[in-house]
């Protein structure tokens, strides 16, 4: 629209829908292709084309620097579903996303009411609650292990205090998954407390005073009524959001107990890193990789499914 | 909002819950800073104490400088997301600007491409870049590291969402002089969204410099090696056995960006929010 109304000097106005269209048309330019072209080479090169790519190498059984590869159907699928290792690490990802979505999503929502709810310090607090989100994962995770560690750590030492003998936590095999989500919640609580922020904020005042006045006295009946029918959309986007991040563990797994001990913290994305770059079978890991996507996708299509739901209510 | 004419009991509690969460927050940076500072001999004693008695900061920064090799990893970190971000806008900006701007055959088709594309996590195309990044025969160079994120979707999306509400007299404005598409991106779309470029650079930055899982995949030499990657192999390598000189390293590797943060925190929450948006 606006390219024609510069080029006839602003009386585009007036000119009669026919002429402009032909105007148009007639300086049809290849101007936008240049400017989309590198994007577009990219996307298909470093995107779509290895999106397509994974899946239909879960039907090959390729090998890195293997001379061909042949089409095996769904037999990656099979061995996988045969393999006692997917399950594991499947179920310890479902337990890793059951823990760290829930953990991370209460804790940030919990300090975003308390820094909200009154005045002082909000800043200050916003800033300390923050500061694991910026904070190098794997330099924190390697922080995390000294905290931990069975003799010397600060947690044990903290438990001996009050004549707890603490176990070690990253080598044993009950604690290590559990251990790992903590740490999860703990880097992630920050970042859904901004999400959270930024909902809370968004609340009109005048609806709290309505509550008030129509007797919602106590601080309870104003989150009920008011606060988190409201931020029910913001919850549910925190929470897929948290899901699909929780779904993609890795470097803390990968830095601190490779998976184990016994298997007891293998997780999907490991797994795949494992399959698919130390043993090089990129037919199998991309396998593995189709999985997760499809549990991302999954999660996706849930929360396009209750933002329209949260749409129509609102 | 009558908090401020009395100290009310629940202003106390507010305080109690938040600082009784701060200190867990903090206590991991705490912890690191207390023991760099510490020599082994206090470091391999299980009776607790924060404030080192013999202050040993400086040999354990020592140490971690010259047998991780610190400055030259540092540097790798800085030179890649360098390059990934000042690529991704090279890329992204044309873009971003036609899809909000300019009317062609395939448009809505290109938008639709660059949302379906934010929804594809980074591991889902891993195995296909890296056998592709093979057969070009780059792994294990700088090229590896960055080639694969000169494109960010997001970053058009964001960016196309921001040139929308550029005035379009401005645009008509600069073809009227005479300057060409490609120059209007430039002279006067990217001077209209330094708050969004800066945004998407925090984004960039922060996720580049800290990112574990890639240059893992494609590195082997350690002259390449990026600051998360360093930290994961110092430890490796110490193997449990001069902690006071990891946690400087740690200390070391995330600095950069909590100090950056801690200077412009407003822009960095908000850069960082973006994710959220992913």
């Amino acid at each position: 629209m606006s390219d024609s109304a510069a080029t006839l000097g602003g009386v585009a106005v007036t000119v009669p829908v026919q002429q402009r269209v032909a105007a148009r048309r007639s300086q049809f330019s290849l101007a936008p292709y240049g400017l989309v072209t590198p994007a577009l080479m990219l996307m298909l090169l470093m995107l779509l084309g290895p999106l397509t790519g994974v899946i239909a190498l879960s039907f090959t059984d390729y090998q890195l620097g293997a001379p061909n590869l042949s089409w095996i159907g769904l037999a990656n699928y099979h061995e996988m579903f045969a393999d006692k290792v997917f399950w594991t690490s499947l179920r310890n990802t479902l337990v890793y996303v059951g823990i760290v979505v829930p953990g991370a999503v209460t804790a940030g929502l919990a300090v975003a009411l308390l820094i909200q709810s009154g005045t002082s310090l909000r800043s200050l607090y916003r800033t300390i609650y923050f500061l694991p989100v910026m904070a190098t994962l794997i330099a924190m995770a390697v922080v995390w292990e000294f905290m931990l560690h069975p003799q010397f750590g600060l947690v044990n030492g903290l438990l001996r205090e009050i004549g707890i003998a603490g176990p070690s936590w990253l080598q044993d095999r009950s604690t290590a998954l559990y251990a790992l989500c903590v740490i999860g919640i703990w880097q992630a609580a920050g970042f859904n407390m901004v999400l959270f922020l930024a909902g809370l904020v968004s609340i009109p005042k005048q609806l709290y005073e309505a509550a008030e006045i129509d007797g919602a006295s106590s601080a309870w009946a104003r989150f009920r009524l008011v606060t988190w029918p409201l931020l029910r959309p913001v919850t549910t986007f925190v929470v897929v959001i948290s899901g699909i991040r929780s779904f993609q563990v890795f470097d803390t797994v990968h830095v601190l107990t490779k998976g184990g001990p016994s298997k007891s913290s293998e997780v999907l994305i490991h797994t795949m890193y494992t399959e698919g770059f130390e043993f090089f079978r990129s037919g199998y890991g991309a396998a593995l990789t189709v999985v997760f996507l499809a549990f991302v996708l999954l999660l996706t299509l849930i929360k396009s499914r209750l933002a329209d739901r949260g749409a129509q209510y609102a | 909002m009558t908090a401020r004419s009395k100290i009310s009991p629940w202003a106390v509690t507010r305080h109690v819950l938040l600082v009784a969460g701060a200190i867990m927050m903090l206590l991991p940076f705490v912890w690191m800073i207390s023991t760099a500072s510490k020599p082994p001999s206090e470091i391999f004693s299980s009776e607790l104490h924060l404030i080192p008695r013999h202050f040993a900061l400086w040999e354990n920064l020592q140490t971690a400088f010259v047998k991780a090799n610190l400055w030259r990893f540092l540097l790798n970190g800085v030179i890649v997301t360098v390059s990934i971000f000042a690529l991704q806008v090279l890329v992204a900006l044309p873009a971003a600007y036609a899809l909000a701007k300019l009317r062609f055959i395939g448009r809505n088709a290109l938008f639709a491409l660059v949302l379906f594309g934010i929804l594809i996590p980074p591991q889902a195309t891993a195995i296909p870049v890296f056998l592709l990044l093979h057969k070009l025969g780059v792994l294990d160079s700088y090229a590896a590291l960055v080639l694969p994120f000169t494109i960010s979707v997001f970053g058009i999306f964001l960016m196309r969402q921001f040139f929308r509400n550029v005035p379009d007299d401005l645009v008509d404005a600069a073809r009227m002089d005479g300057i060409s598409e490609f120059g209007i991106v430039w002279r006067v779309m990217l001077p209209a969204a330094i708050p969004a470029v800066t945004a998407f650079g925090i984004f960039s930055v922060v996720a580049h410099w800290n990112d574990y899982f890639w240059p893992l995949i494609v590195l082997n030499s350690e002259h390449l090696r990026t600051p998360p990657l360093a930290v994961a192999h110092f430890r490796n390598a110490e193997a449990g056995t001069n902690y006071g000189a990891l946690m400087a390293a740690a200390m070391v590797i995330i600095a950069p960006l909590l100090v950056a943060f801690l200077l412009a925190q407003r822009r960095f929450v908000e850069g960082i929010a973006l994710t959220g948006i992913k």
